[in-house]
């Protein structure tokens, strides 16, 4: 769902009732537990983590659906998925949007975000630029918008031959680019489709480094001028390491975004793109057992993309500490 | 050669911090041009005939073309699918919104053994893909009679919206005060009342932030219709659109495609207008601490 990413801490103010918790079971608060908590819980549990706990269990059998007999097949399922070709090129796939994807989305929103909090023209303290709020209002809508109307949006906006990609580069002169088919071309399609995820993503995170930025007070940033700090100096210095927490979370979010990709590589190519170029193993894993009906096999693909995505977390923390994330620096 | 009169009191913005604001202005200019001009050429191409849109994407349609949002509306279906994901994306967010208030309420005002456990419980939610859940969930669903229906549909759109909406208020309900709360015990107000009528009304601004997020969220989703809903005529806008979009390349309504593209952004465009200052707050509070 739409998780912002926030990161809460606040004392726990309620230490002190504790105590009273076993001594105050009325009726009315059995009956306000059993609703308030048994309600949602149940729900839960039912269609969220029972279907988890079932995937990773069905990931051992030749479980195909729909006959209530299966036997456990060990790592049958991992062995066939792990050197089949076509999930081989999935996982390349995934792999390939979960390092650079995040890492274009994040470089240029902390870019543009750097120009709308210090790009404003002033002598003493430095100010943000003017008509701050029109551009984060316009770079934030593609981040509201369905992602598979911005996916087939795109899709036409590249089309070979009535799309405004090309209708612009043959204006200009490069008339190779008459028919370029932009998702059909096996260098083209996935710089295409990474291009359309980037675009969708990158006035959310611009919009949350704004808010970060301006939590760093002012002082700090008067202080790096008076030193002789250019802009430039400063963004690279001062803010980056400032803000590094939320960096992290935000590359920790795209990761999980890239491992799954479905929506934009379903909307650009839903079958996988010329040579599987564009495949990803979410659209691997829906064909494999709706359309195949291997469900061992497909419940295994789902535990490949969660440890990979266990993996991507992993990588993040340790890189972010070994670099110096360790060493906090606090405002408080 | 500036010919500004410059107020002697006030310090002079020199030359290079102009030109630093100048480029800034370019760049992000470019900017929204990248993410206007693409909206706006949709627009456009959605009242063009599809032999106009042949023959020049830049070409003004000759007479605006409604009859291509008909077409979307009527034989794509995109009406049909319109109100079947108000349905469903209206009883999501009601029912996730209470359940959610209700859950994280618990949480965050009652200590109690296992407390801890629910909450990582759900915040776990977060972080796991919705893909590892797929298949199972496709047969708990069509356990419970419930597959390919929309009431299914919403039932699963508020397990997974769960998480987020309890993490999120669960910081709110956290750090409204004490006092109140007590003060609504000593004047005999019993644990129900005590939350709807005193708490819940409380958390309004935390309830509007959480609610607009989730109605973006649901309304857009895509995998869980696309993997749970597939009957036809239970489509709802996302999977409708996507379904259109890989048939138009047979019959060739590229007018239509467009138009239900515009279609399908159009609700979304006037709830981010509304409610925009309410959606960027709500990204910037997650970067409080």
């Amino acid at each position: 769902m739409s998780a912002a990413p926030t990161s809460v801490t606040i004392p726990r103010a309620a230490e002190h009732r504790a105590g009273r918790w076993r001594r105050n079971l009325t009726f009315d608060k059995i009956s306000l537990f059993l609703v308030f908590l048994g309600l949602p819980l149940a729900l839960y549990i039912t269609f969220v983590v029972s279907p988890l706990i079932q995937a990773v269990s069905y990931s051992f059998t030749d479980w195909s659906g729909f006959t209530a007999d299966f036997k456990p097949v060990g790592l049958a399922n991992y062995v066939k998925i792990l050197s089949d070709d076509t999930f081989q090129k999935a996982m390349y796939n995934n792999a390939l949007l979960a390092i650079v994807v995040p890492l274009i989305i994040i470089v240029l929103s902390l870019a543009l975000a750097t120009l709308v909090t210090v790009g404003g023209a002033s002598s003493g303290q430095i100010r943000g630029i003017k008509g701050a709020g029109f551009y984060r209002v316009i770079s934030f809508f593609p981040y509201a918008m369905p992602a598979i109307s911005t996916g087939i949006m795109w899709s036409l906006i590249f089309d070979p031959s009535s799309g405004l990609v090309n209708g612009i580069l043959t204006g200009l002169g490069f008339s190779n680019f008459k028919s370029f088919p932009w998702l059909g071309n096996i260098r083209t399609a996935m710089p295409t489709m990474m291009f359309v995820i980037v675009w969708g993503f990158v006035g959310f995170y611009m919009v949350l480094f704004i808010a970060a930025i301006k939590g760093i007070p002012a002082e700090i940033f008067e202080a790096a001028r008076i030193d002789g700090a250019g802009r430039f100096r400063t963004a690279i210095s001062i803010t980056v390491p400032l803000i590094r927490e939320n960096v992290q979370t935000a590359y920790i979010y795209l990761g999980i975004m890239a491992i799954d990709a479905f929506v934009y590589a379903q909307a650009l190519n839903p079958q996988g793109g010329p040579n599987n170029s564009t495949l990803t193993m979410s659209q691997e894993l829906l064909t494999t057992a709706f359309n195949k009906g291997q469900f061992g096999v497909a419940c295994a693909m789902g535990v490949v993309m969660g440890l990979m995505t266990v993996l991507f977390a992993a990588v993040v923390f340790t890189v972010n500490r070994v670099s110096g994330g360790k060493d906090r620096i606090t405002l408080a | 050669m500036s010919t500004q009169v410059v107020v002697p009191v006030r310090k002079h913005v020199t030359a290079a911090e102009r030109s630093v604001a100048v480029s800034s202005h370019v760049v992000l200019s470019i900017w929204a041009v990248i993410v206007i001009l693409p909206l706006l050429w949709t627009l456009m191409t959605s009242f063009k005939t599809t032999s106009e849109i042949f023959a020049s994407p830049f070409n003004l349609p000759a007479k605006a073309q409604f009859v291509n949002y008909i077409a979307a509306w009527n034989t794509a279906g995109i009406g049909k699918f319109f109100f079947n994901t108000i349905f469903v994306v209206g009883s999501a967010l009601v029912l996730v919104m209470l359940l959610g208030s209700m859950c994280a309420y618990i949480l965050a005002r009652f200590d109690f053994p296992g407390n801890r456990i629910i909450y990582y419980m759900m915040l776990g939610g977060l972080m796991i893909p919705i893909f590892l859940a797929i298949v199972p969930l496709f047969f708990v669903l069509r356990n419970f009679g419930l597959l390919n229906t929309l009431p299914g549909l919403a039932i699963t759109y508020v397990a997974f919206a769960l998480p987020f909406t309890v993490f999120f208020l669960y910081a709110f309900f956290r750090q409204l005060p004490y006092e109140i709360s007590e003060a609504a015990a000593i004047d005999g107000a019993n644990e129900w009342r005590t939350f709807f009528q005193i708490m819940l009304p409380m958390a309004k601004p935390g309830l509007a932030t959480v609610a607009i997020m989730n109605f973006l969220g649901l309304w857009n989703q895509f995998l869980l219709p696309v993997a749970l809903n597939t009957n036809q005529k239970n489509y709802v806008l996302s999977q409708g659109l996507a379904a259109f979009a890989s048939s138009a390349g047979y019959d060739v309504n590229f007018g239509a495609l467009f138009a239900a593209v515009v279609l399908v952004v159009a609700p979304v465009l006037v709830v981010y207008v509304i409610f925009q200052r309410q959606l960027q707050g709500s990204v910037s509070q997650g970067t409080m601490k």
